[in-house]
């Protein structure tokens, strides 16, 4: 067990007195909820309130026609109650309104909507009309990339691969449900808020309502869970501003589990044809990666599964694109390592495939391959530790035993297999401000508006602010979570560590300077150091910077029923200094456990007919439960990067569902021998190529 | 006609203490608990009993209160997680969470730790589960809580965090 401090919070989350978004209930508080459009595209006709308005308790039906005005914003998933327009099938088309919880779900049943459908497309098709190449994909760089000639250095490989991988609709189902707690005030705002950041959703509504941000408090104390479907502002938050100005009550707002899937983001279903051309020794000449993917016709969100490819292995000549179709289909957003852990999941099984048909161990494969710069800019990787993973996790592992023979282990009727793939996820860092403060008697307050979504933010940030004013940490008390502090980024990119800690430390520094220029005399009001780090971080690095590692999976498939039993999952990890190792290893074990679902189970179905996701509960998408999940270890190696941050941290939230997929998939055809493509391995795709071991 | 009826007086004991209240006959002893007694440890994560964020004790056996109706519960006995700790000494469960970062968010947490409290009564008693061996035993002989044990009794509460690994370790050092 680590030594490392135990989450600052974590008694208030075991004792149950921590309280999120939706356990604050202001005296006078009414329930809203939502109404969904029940067809796939068209215009609302008309919207009958009569039988719910009947219902005892009933305050208000807000509609398009009466609920207040809302100016434009980017994000147009936020506009809503605006107009007659239903762009997707669950888009919100009305808000119930009473004055207890039951009352007003009893009223959202009663609303009556006639629609003037139209003929909607929702399914993703790899030659799909709509189909277009995007400026650029998501973290804004661009969506397609050639360097040299692929097609000649391809044509030219003496071994080649060419397969295609395909993943449905992921969702991010965080066990808080999005929810908002809201009141104004003598023009004031007030917002208790499920958000992974609330300076955006502080300044996000302001431009919505055409106010001041100074008017608006944005509260994020405790936060159920994001996985990115929290990043940004989401329906909830403006309903519920919109239904407390309406009624001039305080609304508590909490999204139903069930319309989660149509409103909150999620990772878009991708297709995603790999080439991969080598020599005889398994280098790589040519590499293609073409992604196909969806958005919707409200927000273009194109899911950036390339950019791994622009970043992992030696690769002359090269070319790597993104094709979107705008659908009549909810608008896809961040999940987990957008971009990253899909595009690794093609570039992993694809790197297997690699090593099969050259008869390299795939160990050995990705150390050939291994770069010190990164390939699209020619920039050296300020720290590049992927092979001291590899070479670590092989030796943890016991890789040197396996027999690399697909199917050549069995145990009655159990097929065991094992699989390897690389993780990788770059440092983003992004301005942040903060302020460190000293009282008189000497104790230590850190303000910062982070939000620790069970990252341990909060805890690390005290550990981050007491190394850097050189005191113990019982000392420093941190204040997180609200938009009345120094405004700071969001929990998101796996930059928050980084870029609320830089901040912190620089403001912590700052305030040591003014202590010493005092003589170490601390006046009786005390001190207050502000800190900003806009023009520290570099808008053009001399570095590449990522973070990578390596994990190792051993499964058992069943010849029967063709379900895939995880034995082993093991990860090496090097992501800079781990700063705290207690809530480090959570970080890289929660994620590796998302990636077992990504692997095994996860998956949505889009329905052609009605548009929308047919699995919307917990009971038919499924998440990784308890028993799913056993013998899962993270390892790290200690890295010492000067280009990073005064703390020498890289984020560490997403890297562990990087390559969890494609490694559990590279084993699952280790011990079958069948190569399924298409996620999630369920046992009706093994079951066709299996038979019993004789 | 008069009107139906739709409200009755209830009366939940929880963590000791009587409430008496009227309540809605549709209101749930999860939305008792948390919107009319302001006790929120108990987790709302899908109102449907499919997460078990909402689960408490039931006179003395774990349950997911969002399906449960308040009214049909009137005098029940309910420990949720702010019953657990002795004043200031956390329950042993609690304990172990927070030593072996059993949780992340901490949305999903109060249920685990009652659900815990409620399996290890369970397997207490002797009530097997779909890995207990045959050959366990007769009934009423306790069943030894293993790993796969605590796994697989532990499978009604959903983390998403990811945190099963720790969970497991943590109970697995109060039951050891």
């Amino acid at each position: 067990m680590s030594t490392d401090p135990v989450r600052l919070e974590g008694r208030e989350k075991v004792t149950g007195s921590a309280r999120y978004a939706a356990e604050h209930t202001p005296p006078g508080t009414a329930y809203a909820w939502p109404v969904p459009a029940t067809v796939a595209l068209g215009r609302v006709l008309s919207v009958d309130t009569g039988a719910a308005m009947a219902e005892p308790g009933a305050l208000a039906v807000l509609t398009h026609e009466n609920a207040p005005r809302l100016k434009d914003v980017e994000d147009r998933t936020l506009l809503v109650l605006q107009n007659d327009r239903v762009p997707h099938r669950g888009w919100y088309v009305a808000l119930a309104v009473a004055e207890t919880p039951e009352a007003a779900r009893a009223m959202a049943a009663a609303v009556r909507v006639a629609y003037a459908p139209e003929e909607h497309d929702a399914v993703l098709t790899p030659e799909h009309p709509r189909l277009y190449f995007p400026e650029e994909a998501n973290s804004g760089i661009p969506a397609c990339r050639e360097r040299g000639d692929f097609d000649g250095a391809y044509a030219r490989a003496p071994v080649r691969i060419d397969a295609t991988y395909t993943l449905p609709g992921l969702h991010n189902h965080p066990m808080e449900p999005h929810a908002t707690t809201a009141r104004w005030e003598d023009g004031r705002l007030f917002a208790h808020d499920s958000c992974q950041g609330a300076t955006a959703v502080q300044e996000t509504l302001a431009a919505l309502f055409g106010m001041d941000k100074e008017r608006i408090t944005v509260v994020a104390e405790h936060v159920g869970g994001g996985f990115g479907c929290k990043g940004t502002p989401r329906p909830q938050v403006v309903l519920a501003a919109m239904a407390a100005r309406h009624t001039g009550r305080p609304v508590k707002a909490v999204l139903p589990r069930a319309q989660l899937a149509a409103v909150v983001g999620h990772r878009p279903p991708l297709i995603q044809r790999m080439r991969l051309g080598a020599g005889e020794d398994g280098v790589i000449t040519a590499l293609a990666h073409e992604v196909t993917t969806q958005t919707s016709t409200v927000r273009e969100f194109v899911e950036q599964a390339a950019a791994p490819s622009r970043a992992m292995y030696v690769s002359l000549d090269s070319r790597t694109t993104h094709r979107v179709a705008a659908l009549d289909v909810p608008s896809p957003s961040w999940m987990r390592a957008p971009g990253e852990a899909s595009g690794m999941y093609a570039l992993e099984c694809a790197m297997d495939e690699l090593a099969c048909a050259a008869g390299v161990d795939p160990v050995e494969l990705r150390v050939r391959n291994d770069t010190a710069t990164y390939p699209d800019s020619g920039k050296p990787y300020s720290s590049r530790h992927l092979v001291e993973c590899l070479r670590e996790g092989a030796r943890r592992f016991g890789w040197d035993a396996r027999d690399p023979r697909p199917r050549s282990r069995t145990e009655g009727r159990l097929l065991i297999g094992s699989g390897v793939a690389s993780s990788f996820y770059p440092v983003y860092l992004m301005p942040s401000s903060a302020q460190a403060q000293v009282t008189g008697a000497g104790r230590y307050r850190i303000r910062v508006n982070a939000t620790d979504i069970g990252t341990g933010a909060r805890t690390v940030l005290a550990q981050i602010a007491a190394e850097a004013l050189g005191v113990a940490q019982d000392l420093v008390a941190v204040e997180i979570g609200s938009s009345a502090l120094p405004a700071a980024p969001l929990a998101g990119g796996s930059a928050g560590t980084g870029s609320w800690g830089w901040a912190v430390h620089k403001a912590c520094r700052t305030l040591v300077g003014m202590i010493d220029e005092r003589g170490g005399t601390l006046p009786t009001d005390g001190l207050t150091a502000t800190a900003d780090t806009g023009e520290d971080i570099a808008s053009d690095p001399p570095h590449a910077k990522a973070s990578f590692g390596a994990q190792f999976a051993e499964v058992a498939v069943d010849t029967d029923t063709g379900e895939v039993r995880l034995r082993r999952l093991l990860g090496v990890f090097a992501a800079g200094r781990v700063l705290n190792a207690r809530t480090g290893r959570s970080q890289f074990i929660g994620g590796m456990t998302m990636g077992v679902g990504m692997a095994l189970m996860e998956g949505s179905t889009m329905d052609a007919r009605f548009g929308d996701f047919a699995e919307r509960d917990l009971a038919s998408y499924h998440v990784p439960a308890c028993a799913d999940v056993r013998g899962i270890e993270a390892h790290w190696i200690d890295e010492h990067d000067p280009w990073l941050n005064p703390m020498g941290s890289k984020g560490i939230g997403e890297i562990g569902i990087v390559g969890t997929a494609a490694a559990i998939a590279n084993a699952v055809h280790h011990a079958t021998g069948v190569r399924v493509r298409d996620l999630p391995l369920l046992p009706e795709k093994l079951l066709a190529g299996l038979e019993r071991p004789r | 006609m008069a009107a139906p009826q739709t409200t009755s007086p209830v009366t939940l004991h929880v963590n000791g203490v009587a409430h008496r209240r009227e309540l809605d006959h549709r209101t749930t002893v999860l939305d008792a608990l948390r919107e009319h007694l302001g006790l929120t440890g108990a987790k709302k994560g899908c109102d449907h009993a499919q997460c078990g964020a909402c689960t408490v004790l039931v006179d003395g056996r774990r349950a997911n209160s969002c399906l449960l109706l308040a009214v049909a519960h009137d005098g029940a006995e309910i420990t949720t997680v702010e019953g657990l700790a002795d004043g200031d000494d956390l329950h042993p469960l609690q304990a172990a969470f927070l030593e072996h970062d059993g949780f992340q968010c901490g949305y999903c947490t109060p249920g685990q730790i009652c659900s815990a409290v409620g399996m290890i009564a369970e397997a207490g008693e002797g009530a097997p589960s779909h890995v207990t061996p045959l050959a366990a035993g007769p009934p009423g002989v306790p069943v030894p809580l293993s790993p796969d044990e605590i796994r697989e009794r532990m499978s009604g509460n959903l983390c998403r965090c990811g945190a099963y690994v720790n969970i497991v370790a943590a109970i697995g050092d109060v039951t050891r």
